[in-house]
């Protein structure tokens, strides 16, 4: 069985932008997608690490603050002509809160 | 032998049990039929149609005395049963009758949810759900007001049918769009609008706080911020909840409703449930398609034979007339889904598939939904659709067809929809001038005048073109906006006044956007456009603006922010000063720097400490200095008569009044001025955007200078003579600018376009001029202000991260 973690009520994160949670490791971004879908990635850009969470959020990507790279919220992969990837984690939305898996935080540690 | 059956709610689901079993086996079972409501089955879906005026009540009666006298059904109409109990296998009617039972079915169907507002008990607070309800409305006509709070299927179809009557009516809906679970907020937009051609006013985004009564009865709805509403009937339309509290009553297994299994017998062998008071498999319904299917398979199982129930794919439509508007399966976004959009302004349709692994899971259909049922088998039938994927969204007519007309937008147009604002010249003339001959831009230039002004609308004027002569228009390349349309900006900037679109959604669906919300690229370019000309009626979207805009502090490469007070024309005091070395300590700003533009730059500060940092500011009577702003960004000064010995005129309080007056503005690109007190220029204001130099006779105002990646000297726009001239001169050329600039254009590049000649006959006729400063002003009654003051009061929490999960184990 997986462990949610209890993050914050939905209307926290506005619709079509992020907030970030903070761990041991840096900064996840939790985006709140234009449908009300919940994704959560390394906030760090893969180019120069640029803080994804301040991006603008359109569809089901991000564009990123520093120089416009853009993101898939669902694969963390880079679009277009850009090469990268970012980090994604299982988030989900119910009754309103969002819920992280709780495994995210062990992943995190095994992924560096 | 006879069986009795007992039916608790004579409802839409259980008057389909009862004719099945008569049908298939008249003789099975002896039948009471108990109803709280006092009367028979009808057709409770077609309540609103009643409402509307179209049906009467006697044409949804379903059934009437006589099929229950011909089926021997015992009716106790008007009863509610209070008490079953399952092990003596009996029922107490009101009047405290006993009846026996061998089956029982429970069809006691939802209770509408009445949100416990104070004043919710009031006289003339109603729910949606009977016919009491549907006459309480009924008794509503012109000069009644009505609110009706829910803007989902019941809200809207009560809101219809009660203007129908003439009655003033308004819907509260607590989204940001209607019906937002079955639409997205393009299709939102075109149901909005054909509800308000109605003469329906409609709320979004509107939290009810309190119901406002007189002598025991409704008289108004009071609103979160304070609008009061006045009503004479307050309709709510908010939900339904299963009504199972006599199931539960009776030990009847119940979670959200009560619970059956396939064949809809309860936790009880004896006892059925069917329709909206269920719970199957973790699901409750809400619509009548899947309670008929569970009606059959009730009635199956009442006469011993093998049927199970299967949940089934759903869809809605909305019963307003003149609103077509169909949705179907699942359309939320996820992983490996993908949108296809298709929208059609001109017609006022919209269509949108959800696809998931090549199988259309999900449809929303606004203005033709002659399409759907076929899209419906679709959906159902969860059919490939990989060979058909690029034509699809047009329907089963285009399957193999030519695709779609990307000009149709325009071809579509009015005749009397404006193209040319500045000379007032709409389609239907241009149409003319073409069929008088006028066959390319310059002769409709020449003819009409339509483009040969500030020229905005020439890409418009092109597509008329193109449209009227077909094939023998050959339109010249132009740039679109981004991948989301094929509009250029000038073409969608148009739109956005000719077709009064006051929001995004608006503007994507009347301007055919190919993505479901826009990009990085358009949506920070539509927000300015919209704001920049509906500045009453249109909401800044902070979520459309690039991050320095949305936190109001320029991002660094390192993620960390730089705060920049205003220092109106770059004069300061010691205090003023004081409080900025005090705050850089505070906040371990690890640099502070004289800027370009005559004030200081904090640099490096932590997102986190920004709220509290600009309150510091704030204190010491420091606002925002804009410095990452499409918007006014300096004024820069010189010392002029006050200190300088050739000083003409008070430079620096000249500049000093113009950074106060279009503070806060938002422009194209950024925008920087500077007063020169001499034509020695020491403020170098003939290479920025807007520049004054000083002379003895008055003032010269120059625009389009620059001094980054071109670097340009301005060219004299007009003389004026008094200070005050000058400043409206300043006003009105930033507000030309404003109204007319592509997003991303500075000054200077706008002016190339436009051309100077233009401009200043603008600036130089005074009622062109006042005009301008007029709205200019109207705008900046809403903008001049200070964000940071307004985000460290408002939402500093919207700084910090949303959990901190840093101390949570990692093992
Ligand atoms: C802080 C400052 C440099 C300084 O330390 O002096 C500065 C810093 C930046 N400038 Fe500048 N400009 C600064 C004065 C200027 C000037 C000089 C002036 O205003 O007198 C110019 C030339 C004049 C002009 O604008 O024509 C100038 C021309 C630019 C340009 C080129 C604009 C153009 O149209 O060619 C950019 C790029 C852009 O805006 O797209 C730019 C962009 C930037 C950005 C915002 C780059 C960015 O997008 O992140 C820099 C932000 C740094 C940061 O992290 O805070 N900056 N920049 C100056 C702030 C002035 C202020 O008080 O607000
Ligand atoms: C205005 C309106 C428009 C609608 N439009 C649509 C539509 O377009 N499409 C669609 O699919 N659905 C629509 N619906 C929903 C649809 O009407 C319901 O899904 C359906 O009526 C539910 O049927 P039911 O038999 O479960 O309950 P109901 O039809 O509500 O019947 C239940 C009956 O049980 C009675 N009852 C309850 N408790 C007791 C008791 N203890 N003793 C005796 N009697 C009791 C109640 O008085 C009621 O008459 C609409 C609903 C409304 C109100
Ligand atoms: S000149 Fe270039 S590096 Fe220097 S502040 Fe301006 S944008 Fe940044
Ligand atoms: S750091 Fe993200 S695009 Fe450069």
């Amino acid at each position: 069985m997986t462990d949610w973690i209890d993050v914050s009520a939905l209307e926290d994160v506005p619709v079509r932008g992020a907030r970030v949670v903070k761990t041991a490791l840096g900064c996840v971004a939790v985006f709140r997608t234009g449908a009300d879908t919940v994704h959560a990635l390394d906030n760090a850009c893969p180019h120069k690490g640029g803080p994804l969470a301040e991006g603008i959020v359109h569809g089901t990507s991000v564009t990123c603050p520093l120089h416009n790279w853009v993101f898939s919220l669902e694969t963390g992969e880079a679009q277009g002509a850009d090469e990268g990837r970012v980090n994604t984690y299982p988030a989900r939305v119910e009754d309103g809160r969002i819920l992280l898996e709780a495994a995210f935080l062990r992943a995190r540690v095994a992924a560096e | 032998m006879t069986q009795k059956l007992i039916v608790i709610g004579a409802g839409m689901a259980s008057g389909r049990v009862l004719e099945h079993l008569v049908e298939q086996a008249p003789d099975a079972y002896d039948i009471t039929l108990f109803n709280s409501e006092p009367r028979g089955n009808y057709n409770r879906i077609m309540l609103s149609p009643v409402l509307a005026g179209d049906k009467t009540y006697e044409e949804i009666v379903t059934h009437d005395d006589a099929w229950y006298a011909e089926h021997g059904v015992d009716c106790r109409f008007g009863q509610r049963v209070e008490g079953i109990d399952t092990a003596a296998k009996t029922v107490t009617a009101p009047g405290g009758e006993v009846l026996s039972y061998d089956k029982l079915v429970l069809g006691t169907g939802s209770n509408p949810f009445m949100i416990p507002l104070p004043g919710h008990d009031l006289e003339g607070v109603i729910a949606y759900r009977d016919l009491e309800d549907t006459e309480k409305m009924m008794e509503m006509g012109a000069g009644h007001k009505v609110v009706v709070i829910g803007g989902g299927l019941l809200g809207l179809e009560a809101a219809a049918g009660m203007a129908a009557r003439g009655v003033d009516v308004t819907v509260i809906h607590i989204m940001g769009h209607l019906m937002e679970r079955q639409l997205d907020e393009s299709a939102g937009f075109l149901l909005r609008r054909a509800l308000e051609d109605k003469g329906i006013t409609v709320k979004c985004q509107a939290n009810s706080k309190e119901i406002l009564g007189e002598n025991g009865k409704v008289r108004a709805l009071l609103l979160d911020d304070g609008t009061e509403l006045p009503c004479d009937l307050l309709v709510m339309a908010v939900g339904i909840r299963p009504n199972v509290a006599l199931g539960k009553e009776a030990g009847l297994a119940v979670g959200r409703g009560i619970h059956v299994d396939d064949q809809m017998v309860t936790s009880d062998p004896d006892v059925l449930a069917v329709g909206e008071c269920v719970e199957h498999n973790g699901a409750v319904f809400g619509l009548v398609a899947p309670l008929y299917d569970q009606a059959k398979v009730a009635a199956q199982t009442l006469l011993g034979e093998d049927a199970a129930f299967v949940q089934k794919e759903l869809s809605t439509k909305l019963k307003v007339t003149g609103c077509d508007l169909f949705s179907a399966g699942d359309f939320a976004e996820g992983e490996g889904r993908e949108d296809i959009v298709f929208r059609d302004p001109a017609r006022g349709v919209y269509r949108r598939l959800v696809i998931e692994s090549d199988v259309i899971v999900g449809a929303v259909m606004y203005g033709d939904t002659a399409d759907s049922n076929w899209f419906f088998g679709l959906i159902k039938d969860k059919e490939n659709i990989a060979e058909m994927r690029d034509t699809v969204i047009f329907g089963p007519a285009y399957q193999g067809g030519a695709p779609l007309d990307p000009l149709a937008a325009v071809a579509a147009l009015p005749r009397d929809a404006e193209i040319c604002g500045c000379n007032g010249i709409c389609k239907g003339q241009i149409e003319d001038a073409i069929a008088a001959g006028a066959t390319d831009l310059g002769a409709i230039k020449a003819t009409t005048k339509a483009s040969a002004s500030c020229g905005t609308c020439t890409g418009l004027v092109e597509q008329v073109l193109a449209v009227t002569l077909g094939d023998d228009f050959v339109m010249p390349a132009a740039q679109t906006m981004c991948g989301c349309t094929d509009m250029t900006h000038e073409d969608v900037r148009r739109m956005i006044k000719s077709q009064k679109l006051t929001s995004m959604p608006a503007v994507w669906q009347a301007c055919d956007w190919k993505t479901p919300d826009g990009c990085h690229v358009c949506r920070p370019a539509l927000n300015y456009y919209l704001l920049a000309d509906w500045p009453l009626e249109y909401a800044d979207d902070p979520q459309s603006r690039f991050i320095n805009e949305r936190k109001h502090a320029n991002i660094q490469k390192d993620g960390t922010f730089s705060v920049v007070p205003r220092m109106w024309g770059g004069v300061t005091t010691p205090s003023e000063l004081r409080a900025i070395a005090d705050a850089a300590e505070k906040y371990d700003v690890p640099t502070v720097k004289v800027t370009g533009g005559q004030r200081i730059d904090l640099l490096g500060v932590k997102g986190e400490d920004l709220p509290a940092i600009w309150k510091d500011l704030n204190d010491a009577g420091m606002v925002s200095g804009y410095a990452y702003s499409k918007g006014l960004r300096t004024v820069k000064t010189c010392v002029g008569t006050d200190h300088c010995r050739f000083g003409t005129q008070d430079s620096t309080g000249l500049g000093i009044k113009l950074e106060k007056i279009l503070h806060g503005a938002w422009t194209p690109h950024k925008l920087k001025l500077a007063v020169s007190g001499c034509p020695r220029n020491c403020a170098e204001a003939t290479c920025k955007d807007i520049g004054i130099i000083c002379v003895d006779s008055g003032y010269q105002v120059s625009i389009g200078g620059a001094a980054g990646m071109d670097v340009k000297e301005t060219e004299l726009l007009i003389q004026v003579p008094t200070e005050d001239e000058a400043i409206a001169v300043v006003c009105a050329v930033t507000q030309l600018y404003r109204e007319n600039g592509k997003y991303l254009d500075r000054i200077y590049k706008w002016l190339a376009k436009v051309g100077m000649d233009w401009v200043k006959e603008q600036i130089e006729d005074e009622a062109t001029r006042a005009a301008l400063v007029d709205r200019f002003e109207i705008s900046q009654s809403v903008y001049r202000h200070d964000p940071w003051a307004q985000h460290a009061a408002e939402k500093p929490q919207s700084y910090q991260p949303l959990a901190n999960l840093s101390l949570e184990a990692a093992e």
